[in-house]
């Protein structure tokens, strides 16, 4: 089934590696992408374990869900949730109660379809490892997000998630242009770099050798804005926040400069109050 | 439309390709099993990730008694106790050969490119080339079929250059494998394995700009990551065989 509208972008956000940010990412992105006035829709693939909804507040709506939709137990409209905060956005929600193998692949071909017809950008948060679930989320993408920790095994697992999408994407499959690929740098700790105990931004560049969409800080405001319910890139106070921000206006091709990415230098009141940015 | 399951039904179930599957070759020069046990053993141990369920096939071209029947059956438990998976038997002597049969082992014919190797003078000439070196069979033109790769090789993926040399204009990562029937030539940094000469290619190299390798290998001859620090780490660096030595050599 070829898809009608080719106006929107899949954009799949993975890593193969659990517990890295794809949710917190994911969330972001989205927000950051109907913010701006872009019609955007997130999935969650992650089937059995659903966290998306937690995270955009939205888990008390959830009626009907992904794989009601795949079964046609729902039709999308019943399925889909508006954002509480942004206009243009809405959330297709994972089921709790299945298995992954409930996402077959015509099925969701299907769906994309459909959302493709509505929206303009489809955001996929993809369930960590690289089985069933994980494949589903990134088959069908024209553009990855690989969301990295700063250590090795994170690294390593974004490595063959860049494998898997240069071979077993559609796209590669069947002989496209290939999946366009970003690096997300997440949790990222410039002292524990300087000490040694993480990679830097140059090492995973260079281990990867993506291109560089962001670096999003270690921070306390992200796990204030997700016990919230609010996405932190609403928090534009926040250095997460607004990493986010830069990452979605690179997402969009514009020029930003990195921040965040050196030791900050202690200011006065810092200094005497101990207190933290 | 993807095909439905009820449609996939109603078609064949199998299908043969033909395809050249890499495999490890142990070269036997003489059979006793107690000293067999012992060197297997020590191999082993210096890469036990290398080894763990590694499917091997014996090689009898350098066999000392080359006609008196071997004991595949004890090889093969020997083979197992160190936890390798004897899969065959490389010979054309017709006494091996249903002495393999018997034990219940694959028989594959020796390649043309050993038997060659075996016939020459032990010094090789200067590196000829790949493709006739390799050559597999005479009714086939002499075309070098090199294989050029020009995005990153990835954890967890394995590219193969059957019977030519393998070029990479990308890094190949830690976790990713290469192979070559002949050379190989990394234009970016090479942290996988590299195996060149799979088919037994003693003149065979592998060339890297930056040597970071988990392993390099030659017609069989390896060596892992702890053996390749030293001067040549993270230099640009060649691998060969001198005799049966693999040796690197700055570039
Ligand atoms: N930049 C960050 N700073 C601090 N904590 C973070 C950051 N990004 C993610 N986290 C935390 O890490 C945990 C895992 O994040 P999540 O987005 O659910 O990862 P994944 O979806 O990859 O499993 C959550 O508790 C989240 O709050
Ligand atoms: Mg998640």
């Amino acid at each position: 089934m070829e898809r009608v509208t080719k106006l929107s972008k899949i954009i799949v956000i993975t890593s193969g590696k659990g517990g890295v940010g794809k949710t917190t990412t994911s969330a972001s992105i989205a927000s950051g992408l109907s913010k701006l006035g872009h019609k955007t829709v997130v999935i969650d693939f992650d089937v059995g374990l659903r966290n998306l909804d937690l995270i955009l507040n939205c888990e008390r709506r959830v009626v009907y869900d992904f794989v009601n939709v795949i079964n046609n137990e729902a039709s999308l409209n019943q399925a889909l949730i508006k954002d509480k905060y942004t206009e243009n956005m809405s959330i297709l929600p994972a089921s709790q109660t299945r298995d992954k193998e409930a996402l077959s692949k015509e099925g969701v071909e299907r769906v994309l379809n459909e959302l493709s017809e509505t929206f303009e950008y489809i955001i996929c948060d993809s369930p960590a490892g690289i089985e069933h679930g994980a494949m589903m989320a990134l088959y069908y993408a024209d553009e990855a997000v690989v969301v990295t920790n700063p250590e090795v095994s994170s690294v390593r697992d974004s490595d063959r998630i860049l494998g898997i999408l240069h071979s077993k994407s559609r796209r590669a499959e069947m002989g496209l242009d290939p999946v366009k690929e970003h690096l997300l740098l997440t949790r990222y700790n410039p002292e524990r770099v300087q000490n040694g105990e993480m990679l830097s931004v140059q090492d995973v560049e260079e281990i990867l050798a993506v291109p560089l969409l962001g670096v999003i800080p270690e921070s306390k405001s992200v796990l204030t804005a997700s016990n919230q319910g609010v996405p932190v890139i609403h928090d534009q106070q926040s250095d997460a926040g607004q990493a986010y921000a830069d990452a979605v206006a690179r997402l969009l091709g514009e020029d930003r400069e990195h921040r965040f990415l050196d030791v900050q230098k202690k200011g006065f009141f810092q200094r005497v109050f101990g207190g933290k940015a | 439309m993807p095909q439905a399951t009820a449609d996939l039904f109603s078609s064949p179930c199998l299908q043969f390709k033909g395809s050249m599957v890499p495999l490890t070759t142990l070269e036997l020069l003489y059979f006793e099993p107690d000293k067999f046990s012992e060197e297997l053993r020590e191999k082993v141990k210096q890469a036990p990730n290398l080894f763990h369920n590694l499917p091997i096939v014996v090689g009898l071209e350098k066999l000392a008694e080359a006609h008196s029947p071997l004991d595949f059956s004890l090889i093969q438990t020997l083979c197992e106790q160190e936890g390798i998976r004897l899969i065959g038997v490389r010979t054309d002597a017709p006494e091996q050969t249903s002495a393999a049969q018997t034990a219940g082992l694959a028989v594959f014919q020796p390649s043309r490119g050993t038997r060659n190797a075996e016939a020459e003078t032990p010094v090789q000439e200067p590196a000829p080339s790949a493709a006739t070196e390799t050559g597999r069979d005479e009714a086939q033109p002499q075309r070098v079929a090199n294989r050029v790769i020009t995005t990153p090789v990835r954890s967890g993926q394995q590219v193969y250059a059957p019977g030519g040399d393998l070029i990479v204009l990308a890094p190949v990562s830690a976790g990713a494998e290469i192979l070559a029937d002949g050379n190989i030539h990394v234009y970016a940094p090479l942290r996988g394995r590299a195996l060149a000469g799979v088919q037994g290619n003693a003149s065979a190299r592998i060339f890297c700009q930056s040597l970071e390798a988990e392993l390099v290998s030659v017609a069989g001859q390896y060596k892992i990551s702890e053996d390749l620090q030293g001067e040549h780490w993270k230099q640009a660096a060649q691998i060969c065989l001198d005799g049966e030595k693999l040796t690197i050599k700055a570039m």
